[in-house]
């Protein structure tokens, strides 16, 4: 069996099965029933807004928090810069949910922050509330998603040729102008390449909303869990996992096509 | 900020200026003034310090101790970009994502300089380089010397009282150097009052660009002079070996003569002590091939053809004299007895204790 044909039945076939699956309705037979039933649903509208938004928000985040990160460790001679450096990568192998975990105890309901000022005021509970909103899941993403911008940020630094920013600089520029001319348009297929990677496994972030236990924030991975688990409306949950899979694969290939533009 | 009082060209000098890495000195308290308008060659080796000397001056290091001073301005602690210097670098460093006319107009837009007048300077920058009907190509569909007048002319359109060149023609090959060379002495006649700072580890260069040559050797500054001057008659043994390649011959001092093996050889010896030890130094082109006044009997020892001139060795009393002589019908076998010469006037002696330094 040639290799491909291999790959396709491991890879491909479970995917053929989900997408068969949503367009088979309860009673059984073919039809687009499950999606006109979905995409009315008011539910899943909102996950998708939810999802998007977040998704947006925090690549957005990740890019600027992530650029002006990597511009410091690269270019701003400091001790330890070279560890941190190293750190970006040890970084990139954490499981999801620990940054997750890390901020429940920073500023979850009875996390550090909240714990000293309820300690200091005597209040019954602290002002830190916010974990469980979406802004809670933005900083999370941000937090956890912010190397994977670096990585590819720091290469590019790196292959910068200093001697074009001392010329810059020899010619009167001041920092903001060689960063602006001369460092970002040389980062930008790294930008390119480290935003849309973000965007992706945002949209398809789960660990992280679930573990923030914010009840109010639903995005699509959280409909298909709780579409397929908790309601057992596995037509439902496919007809879902379907629209992410869609986004997801149609994001990456406007990434190829920018990518291919910008000559990364 | 170098708008109208650097147009006109202004001095550099190094005042004592010594820089550092951690314990290891790259600059040893170097004291040195460029004349306005004036061509000064840093010459040396690699590590000598040279590179480390210019890039004082476009402020990339930080003296430990000594003044940089542009003009009468003490530069030492501007940062780079209030400095006001052109600089060209061997690696041309140009921005790969603009066009030439972006590249050259880059630093008027830095310094605010008036939006309308901008067109004008890069279209003048590039007429001086001869670039103009490239400006708008990108880097990359430039060659190697294309590029070198472009990152000129980028440095020339801020008008920059003293331009520093560090290595320039140093990635450029052999035929397309000399005539970048030519065009650079050009270049200096039509912005005579430039001062020029010109780093190079070659000395046809120093020699044909110079007005002064300052040598350099591990960190410190050993000669300095016109070309002629350190190329006639060399105050160090270092000088007379690194511009142009001299024999090096210990020889025995005696009064109006010295003796080197059996020879004795007639030379100046004005300000050398009689009896003690010195160096011989004379230029490979200045020693002849047959009997003469100061002739000098050894063994061929090595010849290399070399188009219009063989270059000899041969070895006398111990020492391998370099000789290079016009073209020979038949060049003499290795292994053969020959007589050199060469005129006492051609000769320098150095006292040893200048070589010591």
């Amino acid at each position: 069996m040639p290799p491909v044909l291999g790959l396709a039945l491991v890879f491909l076939y479970p995917l053929v099965l989900l997408v068969q699956q949503s367009f088979t309705p309860l009673e059984g037979g073919t039809s687009v029933q499950p999606y006109v039933d979905v995409f009315a649903d008011p539910a899943f509208r909102e996950a998708l807004g939810t999802t998007v938004w977040l998704a947006v928000g925090a690549t957005v985040g990740c890019l600027v928090l992530g650029f002006v990160l990597a511009l410091v460790i690269a270019f701003v001679p400091f001790p330890g810069a070279k560890a941190v450096a190293r750190f970006v990568d040890v970084f990139l192998s954490f499981p999801s949910f620990l940054i997750t975990l890390a901020l429940l105890f920073v500023y979850g309901t009875v996390g550090m922050a909240n714990g000293m000022w309820t300690d200091v005021t005597g209040a019954a509970s602290g002002p830190f509330q916010f974990l469980t909103t979406p802004w809670g899941v933005l900083l999370a993403e941000i937090t956890y998603f912010t190397p994977f911008v670096m990585r590819p940020l720091l290469a590019a630094f790196s292959q910068i040729d200093t001697a074009q920013i001392e010329a810059a600089s020899s010619l009167g520029a001041k920092a903001p102008r060689i960063v602006r001319q001369i460092i970002l348009p040389e980062a930008l297929p790294a930008l390119a390449a480290g935003g849309s990677l973000v965007l992706i496994m945002c949209l398809n972030e789960f660990g992280i909303v679930l573990f923030t236990g914010a009840k109010g924030v639903t995005t699509l991975p959280m409909l298909v869990y709780s579409k397929a688990i908790l309601e057992s409306d596995w037509t439902a949950a496919c007809v879902v996992a379907v629209v992410n899979v869609v986004i997801s694969v149609s994001l990456y290939g406007l990434y190829r096509v920018v990518s291919r533009r910008v000559g990364a | 900020m170098s708008g109208g009082d650097v147009g006109g060209g202004v001095g550099i000098r190094f005042d004592g200026v010594s820089v550092a890495y951690g314990s290891h000195t790259v600059l040893d308290s170097l004291d040195l003034t460029v004349e306005r308008g004036e061509v000064m060659a840093l010459l040396g080796p690699s590590g000598s310090g040279k590179t480390t000397a210019l890039r004082a001056v476009a402020g990339f290091v930080t003296p430990v101790r000594g003044r940089v001073l542009i003009g009468d301005r003490d530069v030492t602690d501007l940062p780079p970009h209030r400095r006001g210097v052109g600089m060209v670098v061997q690696s041309y460093a140009l921005f790969p994502h603009m066009r030439v006319e972006d590249n050259v107009a880059f630093g008027l837009k830095a310094q605010k300089a008036e939006k309308t007048a901008i067109p004008g300077r890069v279209a003048e920058a590039l007429e001086m380089t001869g670039m103009a009907a490239y400006a708008k190509r990108y880097p990359r569909e430039l060659s190697g010397g294309q590029q070198q007048r472009v990152a000129i002319a980028r440095a020339l359109a801020i008008r920059p009282g003293v331009l520093l060149l560090d290595e320039p023609l140093s990635a450029l090959d052999a035929q397309l150097r000399s005539g970048m060379l030519a065009e650079l002495a050009s270049l200096h006649r039509e912005l005579p009052d430039v001062s020029i700072l010109y780093v190079t580890h070659d000395q046809v260069e120093a020699l044909t660009l110079a007005d002064r040559i300052a040598v350099m050797d591990k960190a410190r500054l050993r000669d300095c002079g016109t070309p002629q001057e350190l190329y006639r008659s060399p105050r160090t043994e270092f000088t007379a070996s690194f511009v142009g390649n001299a024999n090096l011959l210990p020889v025995r001092v005696g009064s109006g003569q010295v003796r080197l093996g059996e020879a004795e050889l007639t030379v100046d010896t004005a300000g050398v002590v009689a009896g003690a030890t010195a160096t011989l130094c004379v230029r490979p082109h200045l020693v002849g091939l047959g009997e003469g006044a100061n002739a000098l009997r050894g063994t061929v020892a090595e010849v290399q053809w070399r188009g219009a001139t063989h270059r000899l060795y041969v070895d006398v009393a111990g020492q391998r004299v370099k000789a290079d002589v016009r073209e020979l019908r038949v060049p003499p076998a290795l292994g053969e007895q020959v007589v050199l010469h060469f005129a006492p006037e051609d000769a320098v002696l150095l006292s040893a204790g200048v070589s010591d330094e």
